[in-house]
């Protein structure tokens, strides 16, 4: 059952390679990268209980990172996937290990997290810097050497790399020390502690994880459409994106993202189809939120134990 | 100094007071069914919109229209509450949470497909009257909004404090388990809260519009707004809340003043991380 559900999945990824179009490319693109930001919220938001309603703020500062990085001291991109995810990291660590200090939890983490969002979003919004509004266009150079590929599916494959790293420090954490600490807190932040779990440490272990993996995604969505601005980097939408893809396909498991992804950016690219008005498709994830925890609190992986 | 300090300082006070209503509606929510209530910004939205069309499309003006829409908005509160967030949460607090998080997605965008995200507002009668109080030029429309706000306020107070239906709130909200016990059914007391507090957005629309616009995205620009008041007055509490907005109103006020139009908006947030983060309990509360 399980080795056909991976075989199921490892198809599934392959597939678009089969095809030349680019359209097809495309979507597995956009279906990757939202795989790998569910699994990239799941490892605080599901394993560790760290409800993030601004996961946005890591992907933002990877987008702008990289952006930076490459436009004002001209940076090779590759490089700046590993500095993103470092910075990002380090802000993470730093947020929820101020936030467990302040013993900040459940909704009260939430609320800070959009804030913080918010605050990014406001920075990039007025800093010279940033170039404000105007945001930052990318040349185009396609050279492999220069992260920019003519065929999106080199695109896909790097976007599915991240997912599959990200799927990979899910696995980890059920299995590890480190895993089981992060679970007993979500669980229980009292008893973990009373155990000698340093509760701070851990969660701040876990947000920068997951911030970094998120910061990646922001790399890569920046050298694929070669602009980015204050709204589509801080955007609130893309938080609550993030954390949809976790929750309807079960968070806290390791392969509830990956089912969420696909489902969700399925349901998107059919209604679109079918009917292309801005806001049908993002309506319908309102539903769909609203039938999970209505009908399938656990979201679609905790099915099979039904 | 004083000429510019001044006009800043009184215009957050006035754009305070109807942020007072959003703030004290959401902090009714958060002391009776302790959640955070994702989707009130969002029905400050629907709201505003019902607020527009009676405007542009009948003719009717907001202030008239107080009454009407604050009672639709009520009864929309009630609905959603016992028609969708409380069966669907089944009282779990993550799955109200995430139930209101639904109800602002499905309407937020729900609106962007009726209405396009194209930006609108009302011209009144008394849109460009202004009055010179000191040395600032204030709208009349800001003035009388604030009057309202100010009326708004004690109605809500004086039906939490003084009524039956209040008394059994504040009931439920301090031990639902004891309420039960004395023949209160709390669920119906949640529902009522929620109606309420929605009803509050419906006031907040009417006395908003006259100087605001209004578009399917206009709740995300109240809700951090909203959420920073009520942590600052002390989660629950209703004169902390409207002092809050006061404050907040103040502090954007003169956010614009003195970093600009583009950052001064940031003072918002950054308040509202520095009170969570060293005064959780609010300006005023014990910490």
């Amino acid at each position: 059952m399980k080795i056909a559900g991976i075989v199921a999945l490892v198809a599934i990824a392959l597939a678009p390679f089969l095809s030349t179009s680019q359209a097809v490319a495309n979507m597995a693109l956009l279906a990757a990268l939202a795989v790998a930001g569910g699994q990239a919220w799941n490892i605080a938001g599901g394993f560790g209980g760290m409800m993030s309603f601004g996961h946005v703020a890591f992907f933002g500062v990877g987008a702008y990172t990289t952006a930076i990085l490459q436009t004002r001291y001209g940076v090779n991109p590759w490089l700046t996937l590993p500095i993103a995810g470092a910075i990002a990291a380090a802000v993470g660590f730093i947020i929820s290990w101020c936030c467990s200090r302040a013993g900040l939890q459940g909704s009260y983490f939430a609320l800070v997290t959009l804030a913080i969002a918010e605050a990014f979003r406001i920075l990039a919004n007025s800093l010279d810097f940033t170039r404000g509004g105007l945001g930052i266009s990318l040349d185009l150079n396609l050279a492999a050497s220069n992260f920019q590929f003519s065929d999106k599916r080199v695109f896909y494959a790097v976007a599915l790399i991240v997912a599959l790293a990200a799927t990979l420090v899910c696995w980890w954490i059920t299995r590890s020390r480190f895993g089981a600490r992060l679970i007993a807190i979500r669980e229980n932040p009292d008893a973990a502690r009373a155990l000698g779990v340093d509760v701070s440490l851990t969660r701040a272990g876990a947000l920068a994880l997951s911030g970094a993996v998120t910061a990646l995604t922001g790399v890569i969505y920046a050298q694929v459409f070669l602009y980015i601005d204050p709204n589509i980097a801080f955007g609130v939408w893309r938080s609550v994106d993030m954390m949809l893809v976790a929750l309807v396909g079960g968070s806290g498991t390791i392969v509830g993202p990956i089912i969420g992804g696909l489902v969700l950016h399925l349901l998107s690219e059919g209604s679109r189809e079918l009917i292309d008005i801005p806001g049908f498709a993002p309506a319908l994830y309102g539903i769909v939120l609203l039938l999970i925890i209505g009908l399938l609190p656990g979201g679609f992986a905790r099915l099979r134990h039904a | 100094m004083w000429e510019l300090l001044f006009p800043a300082v009184l215009n957050g006070i006035l754009l305070g007071g109807v942020y007072a209503l959003v703030a004290l509606g959401l902090t009714l929510i958060y002391g009776v069914l302790h959640i955070v209530n994702f989707a009130h910004g969002t029905l400050l939205m629907i709201g505003m919109f019902m607020v527009w069309l009676l405007a542009a499309k009948m003719g009717i003006d907001p202030y008239l229209a107080l009454p009407v829409v604050t009672l639709a908005m009520g009864a929309l509160g009630w609905a959603l509450y016992t028609g969708l967030i409380g069966p669907v949460s089944r009282g779990e607090d993550k799955m109200l949470l995430l139930a209101t998080l639904g109800v602002s997605i499905l309407f937020d965008n729900g609106m962007m497909v009726a209405f396009s995200g194209d930006t609108r507002s009302i011209e009144t009668a008394h849109s460009f009257s202004t009055v010179d109080i000191g040395p600032a030029l204030v709208p009349v429309t800001k003035l009388v909004s604030f009057g309202f706000a100010v009326v708004v306020a004690g109605a809500l107070w004086a039906f939490i404090a003084l009524t039956e239906t209040g008394r059994a709130i504040r009931a439920v909200a301090k031990e639902a388990d004891g309420a039960r016990l004395m023949g209160i059914r709390p669920a119906r007391m949640y529902a009522v809260a929620f109606a309420v507090g929605t009803a509050c957005t419906g006031a907040a629309a009417c006395l908003l519009l006259p100087s605001f616009y209004v578009n399917p995205g206009v709740g995300n620009v109240f809700i951090l707004i909203a959420f920073t008041i009520v942590v600052l007055g002390g989660m629950g509490s209703f004169v902390g809340a409207a002092f809050g907005a006061l404050l907040v109103g103040v502090i954007e006020s003169l956010g614009g003043l003195f970093l600009g139009e583009s950052l001064g908006p940031i003072l918002v947030p950054l308040t509202f991380i520095a009170v969570l983060l060293f005064r959780p309990n609010g300006l005023f509360g014990r910490s």
